[in-house]
């Protein structure tokens, strides 16, 4: 590790609260983004079974 | 001639949705674990391990997130200008649904790439916002994405929607790299900031391989998320084929 | 449809309803106006925001004027008539681009040197913001008109089409505002106009193309 201490990582110099909202917001973003992105193929399969259900069972 | 071959192959397999579907259906329980590895592995390599610019200080690291991030937003429009053009020649429905899943992720990128850039700009020019040329560049970019999504939204047929918004990021295409000559021009005319945030002086390796590595991450974490969308897509699209009630 | 034909039926159209050519030609000069109003009608503030002023608001106008160009056309059936007919949509397409430029582009060129001098441009700018507007509206015109074919059956058109258009009209409007600056502060500007030219001929020549294109998607054939 390049800093000495982790205080000293998580304090960045002065620059600590710079970096780490940047990285804080970058990564709620991307997290969202593909916890969406796989939540709506998982959707789309359930709606498909319910649909295919639903004719099969003539309801 | 084999290459060729090899090419059109994959051109007509990948082209099918079926084909497509199994194909994903088999890679992403591998690209996902490795995408996030890899970003992994970048960013904390660039937070913690990789040395301290001796200009900038700590706020550098920024680029390990940011540069990454501009990068897969620039490449994400370029992938939908050729689906575009793809789907324009050929009609091909695969690009009309790879168009629909590289806009929302390639529209978080450039969000990102313009919030880390603002937050960088405070250390290093006093001042949240500049109107320097990367940072305006990036904003059209996500302007651009905002209206592609604008119009996939706008059109009730997905079909139709698709090719729409393949036709917008074909002319968008061209649209930036003129954007990106006016920008320059237009900074230069106005003589804005002079401290670049990236570039500059060239960078040490010790610096460069996190970043290279981080931009591998990313670039891999939008492959699974375009994989995602176009599985969903695809499934919606072909749910009264059968090949997708054989599936479910 | 030939050149000839369609460009002598647009201007025709346009005669019977002359408010669309004055229409976009009114907002013009109403949106430059409410600028000193804004602002500061001091003449040194006026002289430098005057070259992005002119531009933006010949942009906006250009840009709702366009939103129109296929509407009428869509809604009486005679754009599908032409989608079905057997010949190519670029000769019909350019005509009308080009009779749209005329109609509502060309006002608004006439319009930009008085409306440069009520800003209080210097004398030596204002002939060169008379030949970029000149050279970037017809640009404006064939990029918003790909916007209008995307957009043609959709019934929420005019915000939509700035969404997707307004991007694409940042290079015509760094590269026509600078170069009145450029003029305004006495350096060389025929690169810059030479750049405006090209761009209004690669615009003209591409995109009857995309248009055709747009306007086959939106009709869903």
């Amino acid at each position: 590790m390049y800093f000495e201490s982790f205080a000293a990582f998580l304090q960045m110099g002065t620059h600590g609260p710079f970096v780490w909202s940047a990285y804080g917001i970058s990564a709620l973003l991307v997290v969202t983004n593909m916890w969406l992105a796989y939540r709506r193929q998982r959707l789309v399969l359930n709606e498909i079974r319910r649909l295919t259900r639903r004719d099969q069972g003539g309801l | 001639m084999m290459v060729w071959k090899t090419l059109t192959r994959w051109y007509h397999q990948l082209g099918s949705p079926r084909y497509f579907y199994r194909f994903s259906e088999v890679l992403l329980p591998w690209l996902w674990p490795i995408a996030l590895l890899t970003t992994a592995v970048g960013l904390v390599w660039g937070l913690a391990f990789a040395p301290e610019d001796y200009q900038q200080g700590n706020s550098y690291r920024i680029i390990f997130i940011h540069v990454p991030a501009a990068g897969g937003a620039l490449l994400g429009y370029v992938a939908m200008g050729v689906a575009g053009l793809v789907n324009l020649v050929w009609r091909m429905k695969m690009a009309e649904v790879m168009i629909k899943a590289i806009a929302p992720f390639g529209a978080v990128l450039a969000a990102i790439a313009l919030i880390t850039g603002a937050i960088w700009g405070k250390p290093t020019w006093g001042t949240y916002w500049v109107w320097d040329a990367r940072l305006t560049s990036m904003l059209i970019m996500l302007f651009l994405y905002l209206g592609v999504m604008a119009l996939i939204n706008a059109i009730p047929d997905p079909r139709q929607a698709g090719r729409a918004a393949g036709l917008l990021s074909v002319v968008g295409v061209i649209n930036v790299v003129i954007v990106k000559y006016s920008v320059e021009w237009w900074q230069s005319l106005h003589q804005g900031s002079t401290i670049k945030l990236t570039g500059g002086s060239t960078m040490p390796p010790e610096m460069l391989t996190p970043l290279l590595i981080s931009m591998l991450g990313i670039y891999l974490l939008f492959a699974v998320s375009v994989l995602w969308r176009a599985r969903a897509e695809l499934l919606w699209r072909e749910r009264k084929s059968a090949w997708v009630k054989e599936l479910v | 449809m030939s050149f000839t034909a369609t460009m002598q039926r647009e201007l025709l159209l346009a005669w019977r309803r002359p408010a669309e050519i004055i229409n976009p030609l009114f907002f013009f000069v109403m949106v430059v106006a409410l600028f000193p109003l804004g602002v500061s009608p001091r003449p040194e503030l006026l002289a430098t925001l005057a070259p992005g002023v002119v531009w933006v608001a010949a942009l906006l106008a250009v840009l709702l004027s366009v939103d129109g160009l296929f509407r009428a056309d869509h809604d009486s059936g005679a754009l599908e008539q032409l989608l079905t007919a057997p010949q190519s949509l670029y000769v019909p397409v350019l005509a009308k681009l080009a009779a749209h430029w005329m109609l509502t582009g060309l006002p608004l060129v006439v319009m930009a040197p008085l409306l440069g001098y009520m800003l209080h441009l210097p004398e030596q700018a204002i002939g060169v913001l008379f030949i970029a507007v000149l050279l970037g509206t017809p640009t404006l015109v064939a990029i918003g008109a790909i916007g209008a074919a995307l957009t043609v059956s959709l019934r929420s058109g005019g915000i939509l089409l700035s969404l997707l258009v307004l991007p694409l009209y940042v290079p015509v409007l760094v590269f026509g505002a600078g170069v009145v600056s450029y003029a305004a502060k006495g350096l060389p500007v025929s690169g810059v106009l030479a750049l405006l030219g090209a761009m209004m001929l690669a615009s003209f020549t591409l995109a009857p193309a995309a248009v055709a294109a747009g306007l086959r998607i939106s009709s869903g054939n």
